[in-house]
């Protein structure tokens, strides 16, 4: 095998042991921040921005999650536990519109959803939030999306550090890379 | 595939480093590959090790953190702690496994 071979001649050109091959686990993430806006509340749009949020932690990113407007759904403990998805306005269902108006075709859909993400081993979204916070991400909710929703800290989610201004938001993500989803 | 030597073990490895065959795997070369990522192990890596080349051994995939915390019972917080920064691939290369390629 080539690379074999390559890694072989080093050694003896060197007339010393090359190097050990190890994987970079580098700083290279060292000081890398990512900055994710929440704002839509549907179940199939909740799930890329906690996704994302786990890999990024995983890979020691700094990471901060910013809850706004709809994605308040995802921190309202009245609803977290219960977002659903929709085949209305939503062509990637390939089912024909029209079906999506059918009573019960919401529920019918939020279930198959919620099955198929259960069967890959994905958490639901409260357990999701609280993988993501045991990893070291941060949760904040929208000063004025808890205003519109007359919601205090006590109605969110229990990880929820606080509930900032999406100035505030800005300021803590100084360098970050932003997601809006 | 390259091979590398690694405190005297001769292994196979792919490009970036990670080993290819599991069976070339001992304790002692676990106690090396950490060394080469800074890493002292104590009974709680080893935890953390035996469930991953078990759960590799049953379903021929390395754990992801998910993995390792649901079915491991191996808590989030703690499998950052004993491999920082980045616990799965850490977790994977001192237990001689593929880079995990799961997604959560």
């Amino acid at each position: 095998m080539a690379s074999t071979q390559s890694t072989e001649s080093t050694e003896s050109t060197q007339g010393t042991r090359a190097e050990p091959i190890v994987p970079s686990f580098g700083e290279d993430a060292a000081g890398r921040k990512l900055a994710i806006i929440c704002s839509k509340g549907d179940l199939d749009m909740a799930y890329p921005g906690l996704i994302l949020a786990n890999a990024a932690l995983g890979e020691g990113v700094e990471t901060h999650l910013f809850f706004t407007f709809w994605g308040f759904d995802m921190i309202n403990r009245r609803t977290m536990g219960n977002l659903k998805l929709t085949m209305l306005g939503n062509t990637a269902t390939h089912l024909p519109q029209g079906l999506g108006g059918l009573p019960g075709m919401t529920t019918l859909a939020t279930h198959q959803m919620r099955k198929a993400i259960a069967e890959l081993g994905v958490p639901d979204v409260p357990e999701f939030l609280q993988q993501i916070v045991d990893a070291g991400g941060h949760l904040w909710a929208c000063r004025m999306s808890a205003d519109m929703q007359h919601l205090g800290l006590d109605d969110l989610y229990e990880e929820v550090e606080d509930i900032i201004s999406a100035s505030d938001f800005i300021e803590k993500t100084d360098g970050a890379q932003l997601l809006f989803i | 595939m390259p091979t590398t030597t690694i405190d005297g073990h001769r292994i196979q490895v792919d490009p970036e480093g990670f080993m290819t065959d599991p069976a070339e795997w001992s304790e002692p070369l676990a106690e090396a590959l950490a060394a080469q990522i800074g890493l002292t192990l104590t009974d709680e890596h080893w935890k953390a090790i035996r469930f991953a080349r078990q759960d590799f051994a049953d379903q021929g995939e390395s754990p992801t953190l998910r993995r390792a915390s649901v079915v491991g019972g191996l808590p989030t917080k703690s499998l950052f702690a004993l491999f920082p920064q980045k616990p799965a691939k850490k977790l994977a290369y001192v237990a001689g496994l593929p880079k995990p390629r799961g997604c959560v």
